[in-house]
């Protein structure tokens, strides 16, 4: 292979466009680098900047090509690359309802089986975790939780399902994962949510950002029910801790 | 209020703006028209804003029936003709790239269209759809904006804003050239290093055909298989419209305004945005190049590009008795709008 490539780099992603890519893994503190650039081109945009959109390790810059250029808002990013580690700005901790029994976890016995642990054990370890959102992409609202205990690294499923239902709480890999609507997908089903994560017609779509963090919180079915009454008639609200 | 109620939806209709940028981050594409330029040309044509919301024919036409008054209405996209079916039954052709007025009653007919994979519909005024995340785009796999977030089906009813009153219809002096088979621009990267150096050659060399897989989501294309340097997996990072992912089968796919926010699949190269309308008029079968131009070559092409869509729109004039197009008459203020308003967005 060629030399080490030097980080942060710029990627050319057409007229429109280009990436702040910091480097090639999942972890959080490549994405706490993105996160802290994205906050301080929300603070300093440059002109003609339409958006960005945090992904694990870089960052998309989206632009007006008639209003402004690729090389132009290069060099505005590249005086706001300083001292970006630890500079993020945390997000809220969200505690996020989960019942993680019976058919609303189908794939729990497995992932304990696969894991070498017991389903008391997944829950434990997944509900204690705090999860930061890496990026939010594949669906509307869809988020990529960093933090999964080492435990519980699995691959995807060989054979992914054509129907995940909405709310599924899911893990793959290193991550963990919240499916908003019924869509195809190849996680692991541990657990479901009865919140919702996105609605088009609320004023702020998404539940969640990149950069939030959240605490899965287990519940019981006859809560788990009583919570999805409340949110279908508009009167749930998801806790936030204070920090 | 005069409506418009869809008699035959044909293949895939939407109602499309310039899409909903804004909201990528939280994983929304932006959508909107595939074919933007030609909805510009629709818009001028009956003196909208050229971000208003029109409906988009993929593949197929349509027909429309006007509802509860007058529908001042326009074609654009084909040259194929469509039919105006007066109440009393009498039938007349009207060419495209017109604006025609449909009296209550009156039926307007688009068939196929061989020219194109997309032609649009636009009414003056727009139509009566409240926006979802600032637009008025139709998301159809998450149900999002548009009317009822859908295609449209028969018997849907869409109010019209604007009065039709007793405007004038206009067309283009004559049928606008698009350049649509040229090559298509390209500027490598992001990760042309994924590939094999004999990759990016042979993608820049091969003459690529459009498979059947060709939606508002993306155009798959068939052709030389491509190497992928080290895989083909990477972590997700972002993508934009005019991305071209090249999965594990070697063959690339152009995304389009419906594609997902990010993927994991190596990009190799990136369409410039002047030609991203090109491709919305790409059919299964139609042969695709590729040419490679810098950052900063993409840019300047599309300062002219819409530097052109404005000469494109000084051909739009009133539509004389005898069919002709009288450029002397001053197209009045609307069309000045919309051609500022092209370069607001």
């Amino acid at each position: 292979m060629a030399s080490p490539v030097p980080y942060p780099r710029f990627l050319p992603c057409g007229d429109a466009a280009l990436i702040v890519e910091f480097g090639n893994a999942v972890d959080k503190a490549l994405n706490d680098k993105v996160l802290a650039l994205d906050q301080r081109l929300a603070a300093a945009p440059p002109d003609g900047m339409v958006e960005t959109v945090p992904t694990f390790r870089s960052l998309m810059v989206h632009l007006d090509p008639l209003v402004t250029d690729p090389a132009t808002v290069e060099a505005h990013i590249a005086g706001l690359l300083g001292d970006l580690a630890g500079s993020a700005a945390p997000g809220p901790i969200w505690r996020v309802p989960v019942c993680y029994e019976g058919d609303l976890a189908p794939d729990l016995e497995d992932v304990a089986r696969a894991t070498g642990t017991s389903a008391t054990e997944v829950v434990a370890l997944h509900s204690g975790a705090l999860f930061q959102i890496y990026m939010l992409g594949f669906l509307p609202g869809f988020p990529y939780l960093g933090g999964l205990p080492d435990t519980l690294y699995l691959p995807r499923r060989t054979n992914p399902r054509t129907r995940v239902p909405a709310g599924s709480v899911a893990i793959a890999q290193s991550l963990s994962a919240i499916y908003p609507v019924v869509s195809p997908g190849g996680w692991h089903l541990i657990g479901n949510t009865p919140i919702r994560l996105f609605d088009s017609g609320r004023d702020d779509p998404a539940l969640f950002a990149s950069g939030d963090r959240i605490r899965f919180v287990p519940v019981e079915a006859a809560e788990f029910a009583r919570i999805a009454d409340a949110v279908a008639g508009g009167d749930f609200v998801v806790e936030k801790e204070t920090v | 209020m005069a409506m418009l109620k869809i008699i035959d939806p044909g293949l895939m209709t939407t109602v499309q703006d310039f899409g909903r940028p804004g909201f990528q981050s939280l994983g929304v594409p932006v959508s909107g028209a595939v074919d933007r330029d030609v909805l510009v040309l629709a818009n001028m044509l009956v003196g909208n804003s050229a971000n208003t919301g029109a409906l988009e024919l993929r593949y197929m036409g349509v027909t429309v029936e006007a509802v509860g008054g007058a529908v001042l209405l326009a074609l654009a996209g084909t040259a194929a003709p469509a039919t105006l079916t007066l109440p009393g039954g009498a039938q007349e052709p009207v060419p495209g790239w017109r604006s025609v007025l449909l009296p209550e009653g009156a039926r307007l007919k688009l068939g196929g269209f061989p020219d194109s994979a997309t032609a649009y519909l636009a009414v003056k005024g727009g139509f009566d759809i409240a926006p979802v995340m600032e637009s008025a785009s139709t998301y159809a796999a998450s149900g999002v904006g548009g009317h009822e977030g859908r295609a449209l089906v028969a018997g849907d009813l869409l109010d019209v804003l604007g009065e039709a009153g007793d405007a004038v219809p206009h067309g283009f002096d004559r049928v606008p050239d698009l350049r649509t088979d040229r090559a298509i621009r390209v500027v490598l990267g992001p990760q042309a290093d994924a590939f094999t150096a004999d990759a990016v050659t042979r993608f820049l060399g091969a003459e690529w055909s459009v498979t059947k897989d060709a939606d508002r989501m993306g155009l798959r294309l068939d052709g030389p298989a491509l190497a992928h340097a080290d895989g083909f997996n990477i972590i997700s990072d972002g993508i934009t419209s005019g991305s071209v992912q090249v999965p594990g089968t070697g063959r690339p796919i152009i995304l389009l305004v419906d594609r997902q926010t990010t993927g994991g699949y190596p990009k190799i190269a990136t369409v410039i945005s002047a030609d991203l309308a090109a491709l919305g008029r790409k059919r299964p079968g139609d042969r695709i190049r590729f040419e490679a131009v810098s950052a900063a070559e993409a840019v300047a092409i599309r300062r002219d590009h819409e530097a052109w869509l404005v000469h494109l729109a000084g051909g739009i004039g009133p539509v004389r008795a005898d069919g002709s197009i009288d450029l002397d008459a001053l197209y009045s203020e609307e069309l000045i709008t919309a051609l500022v308003d092209v370069h607001d967005h």
